[in-house]
């Protein structure tokens, strides 16, 4: 469509980055488009991660991301329980395995406290066989880190884009920016859809975000691409573990981790594996065996329960160590890259900071008449009261008495709603991320059919 | 939340073959209001979505069609009595025979003095197997395919490899070739197919379908969709394989998430509940059957066996704690290159009137199979040939000589 309407503000990039800037600019008296590649919100690195609630106590002190972690994660949390995305407060026990790694642990404290976060503490190894009975022996020490968390990433993007939606941001799906010239006063995004003319561009554009953030004549970073293969177990084996079990970090990564999921399944990874490709989200058997060998080397008894999924993720590291964001006043630009993977957790921060920004540079922020409403997400989380278990749902629309997707207990409601919502679902993978269905330990063996067809009816 | 309690005599979960028989058996020995609940729209089981004939010999003594085998199924546990409720789904335990249950009638917590687990099995899908690669559509199992294919009637085109060369895996072939695919192979990281000679024949040469042996799958390419199947063939050259559609087939895992979530003892091998010749698991009044203790059989083995059980589970309704304390169960093990046995606890003393089913991981020619409890030998058995993936029936009455005590071992010696 050829638009000749202009904008204060065009964002290009709908993952949970992009959506939360739409939100946040949502509260103003703004025209604001979203512009996203894929058919639907948050479906790169903000789809597939280890969907932790970072308290940023191992990011660098000092850093812009630790401050934007710590805030967000503060943020996070509220969202999340006014809008029902689905959060468990799990924490996490950071566990060294041999004598080199017990003697970083004080290192760890260290950081934490200089990141600002006083609650990580040694926990004796008596009280981590208490805690984590499945785990395997010869742990060496333990760092408890309370305020870790997991949380649905799918929700978080969505529920972001509806708020920004609700609040009259454009959201168009399915968008390729091909190039940015400026005329005048005003950018001109060049789409294939057609031009968009825009006071204000937020460059948010994850693993393209160097790329494009040369289209406006700057080269600060490039996105290394890192890929994270990820495997996730049968929600029987939910059992073993209690909070997200943590290797001792090293400078380059995190290391191999094992985590409940709010969905009631036990992640394990992620690799780290520095590649050519962006889009090269494959898994590889090499990648799988390693973590599988790493995960006996954690929970044993992880490894003999049944494999549900396997996925791989690709997080924009850069060659810096922090958060690519600079706001370009003079030239009513704002670049937000290489947010690594603590971007879930920084994204509401990240979105006030650039706003604010923005602000500052002269994007004028008068608070619009009503404030933008919190959307209530479908409860996804397997602690949750879920539609098939909610007789009030049920008693009210039999369709949620209906169990479609019985290995995620997805009811005919639920996939309805998701294919009616502000944001809709618009294929497999976006009924998938707004409902489970088709998630779990069969993959679609008895639900899959069933609900191409929905999908097929639309 | 509030949930209608239902008290029942008997529950059974799962209304396929075997669940169906071990309710006609229960209505049978007077076991009184007998209710299957089964998750999904119609009752039947598999059978429903397997148009090919061959369904009922061993059970019903004819040959039907699925869906015609499943209907009969359906009508006579009707006749007998029994109450079936269908897109009633078991989501968790409220005790241990207390079901509580989603349904059309909302929230119910159903009481049994007696339950019988049915829930069958399913294939392994590609993840469960860690076939790396990509993650596109066009990635089925057989059972998936059935409902896109012969239920929702979704389109379905290009050509397809078939992961598995046992029977399941055979139907997948005369499936997609219905829907208009051309299966360009079986593959099979055996040395051989798994199926009857004829089922192999007629797809080698009548249908022009390969079956690559010894040919593992290494990965899953395509981005949206499949465009191809990494293999490694025997000589370790690994080809991508150009084709549109993937069916993993077979290689069966029980559905045994509620019998987990009842805290049965489980067989390591098998994957299902552990349970003895009458279907008794590790839970007083809690019984097994069907694909759920051997994954998978065909439907008219399974409610043979649930014939038996429903009627087992009757007479424990009857008899309950009057009847006489039976002396503890013991363990029946396999050892390597067997996989598993069913059933596999033993009652000292007893020997059921169905054979014992054992599975071994690779081909055997006339193998001897012995049985021994603590060095003492209870029977041993010279079978012609065993292959994977599917059953060979030995007597239990062997079963016979077991005591209290040591485990009972079968082994290949």
């Amino acid at each position: 469509m050829t638009d000749d309407r202009r904008y204060d503000v065009v964002v290009i990039g709908a993952g949970v980055v992009g959506t939360a800037i739409g939100r946040q600019l949502a509260r103003y008296r703004l025209r604001t488009v979203l512009l996203e590649r894929a058919n639907d919100v948050g479906t790169g690195t903000s789809k597939a991660n280890t969907a932790i609630v970072h308290t940023g106590f191992d990011t660098r002190p000092g850093s812009l991301e630790s401050s934007l972690v710590r805030r967000g994660h503060e943020l996070l949390r509220s969202y999340a329980r006014a809008s029902g995305i689905a959060l468990e407060e799990t924490g996490a026990v950071l566990v060294a395995w041999n004598a080199e790694q017990a003697a970083r642990l004080d290192d760890v404290l260290a950081k934490a406290r200089a990141n600002g976060y006083e609650r990580a503490a040694r926990m004796d190894l008596d009280e981590l066989a208490r805690r984590e009975p499945h785990l395997a022996e010869g742990a060496t020490g333990a760092v408890t880190i309370p305020d870790e968390s997991i949380i649905c990433p799918w929700s978080t993007s969505i529920a972001f884009a509806s708020e920004a939606v609700g609040a009259g941001v454009e959201l168009r799906l399915g968008v390729d920016v091909a190039d940015v010239e400026r005329d005048g006063r005003e950018w001109v995004v060049q789409t294939s859809e057609g031009p968009i003319r825009a006071d204000w561009v937020v460059n948010a554009a994850g693993l393209g975000a160097d790329i494009l953030n040369r289209r406006f004549g700057h080269d600060e970073f490039t996105i290394a691409p890192r890929r994270g293969q990820l495997i996730v177990f049968d929600k029987l084996a939910r059992g073993l573990v209690s909070s997200i079990l943590l290797p001792v970090p090293t400078e380059r990564t995190k290391g191999v981790l094992v985590a409940p999921t709010v969905y009631g399944n036990v992640l394990l990874g992620p690799t780290a594996e520095d590649i050519e490709g962006r889009a090269d989200t494959v898994t590889t058997a090499a990648g799988l065996d390693g973590l599988l060998d790493a995960g006996r080397r954690i929970l044993p008894a992880l490894v003999d329960e049944e494999v549900t999924a396997t996925y791989a993720g690709i997080r924009a590291a850069t060659e810096h160590g922090d958060y690519q964001i600079s706001i370009h006043e003079e030239e009513h630009y704002a670049c937000v890259g290489g947010i690594r993977s603590t971007g879930l957790t920084a994204s509401l921060a990240i979105a006030e900071h650039v706003v604010d920004h923005m602000g500052a540079g002269g994007l004028s922020l008068v608070e619009a008449e009503h404030e933008p409403e919190i959307p209530h997400m479908p409860e996804l989380g397997e602690r949750a009261t879920r539609a098939f278990e909610d007789d009030r749902l049920g008693a009210a629309d039999p369709a949620y008495r209906h169990v479609v997707c019985f290995c995620e207990r997805v009811t005919d409601g639920e996939l309805r709603d998701a294919l009616a919502a502000t944001v809709p679902a618009t294929d497999l993978g976006g009924l998938r991320r707004r409902t489970r269905a088709t998630n779990g330990r069969c993959q679609g063996f008895f639900c899959g059919a069933a609900i191409a067809a929905r999908l097929a009816e639309r | 939340m509030t949930r209608t309690l239902v008290s029942v005599d008997a529950l059974v979960v799962g209304a396929g073959p075997a669940g169906l028989a071990a309710a006609t058996a229960l209505r049978a020995g007077a076991a009184g209001r007998v209710v299957v609940l089964d998750r999904e729209d119609e009752a039947g089981g598999t059978p429903r979505l397997c148009e090919h004939t061959g369904f009922g010999l061993r059970d019903l003594r004819r040959v039907l069609r699925g869906p015609a085998y499943a209907r009969r199924w359906v009508e006579r546990a009707t006749e007998s009595g029994v109450d079936i409720r269908t897109r009633s789904m078991v989501t968790a335990w409220g005790g241990p025979l207390r079901a509580q249950v989603t349904g059309p009638e909302g929230l119910l917590e159903v009481d049994a003095r007696a339950v019988v687990l049915a829930t069958g099995a399913r294939e392994r899908p590609r993840a469960a197997r860690l076939v790396p690669g990509t993650r596109p559509s066009g990635i089925f199992t057989t059972g998936q395919l059935q409902h896109w294919v012969q239920r929702q009637r979704l389109p379905l085109a290009g050509r397809a490899l078939i992961v598995g060369a046992e029977h399941v895996s055979y139907s997948a072939v005369l499936i997609l070739r219905e829907a208009g695919v051309h299966p360009v192979a079986l593959v099979t990281d055996l040395p051989h197919t798994q199926t009857f000679r004829s089922f192999d024949l007629a797809t080698r040469l009548g249908l022009h379908v390969p079956v690559w042996t010894r040919t593992a799958v290494t990965g899953v390419t395509g981005r949206d969709r499949v465009d191809g199947v990494l293999v490694r063939d025997p000589d370790d050259t690994e080809r991508t394989v150009a084709v549109d559609v993937v069916v993993f087939t077979g290689d069966f895992i029980p559905d045994n998430e509620l019998a987990r979530l009842a805290h049965l003892s489980m067989d390591p091998g098998t994957k299902g509940p552990a349970c003895d010749v009458d279907g008794a698991t590790s839970a007083p009044g809690v019984f097994a059957t069907g694909n759920l203790v051997h994954a998978a059989e065909t439907a008219d083995v399974a409610a043979r066996r649930a014939t038996a059980v429903g009627s087992a589970a009757a007479a424990w309704l009857r008899d309950g704690d009057r009847s006489p304390a039976r002396p503890a169960t013991v363990r029946l093990r396999v050892t390597d290159p067997l996989l598993w046995v069913a059933p596999n606890l033993a009652v000292p003393g007893r020997a059921g009137t169905e054979p014992l089913l054992v599975r071994t991981q690779v081909f055997l020619d006339r193998p001897r199979l012995e049985v021994t409890q603590g060095g003492r030998l209870l029977g041993s058995f010279r079978p012609r040939r065993m292959i994977p993936n599917r059953s060979h029936a030995l007597p239990s009455e062997c079963l016979r000589l077991v005591r209290p005590g040591d485990d009972v071992r079968l082994s290949v010696s």
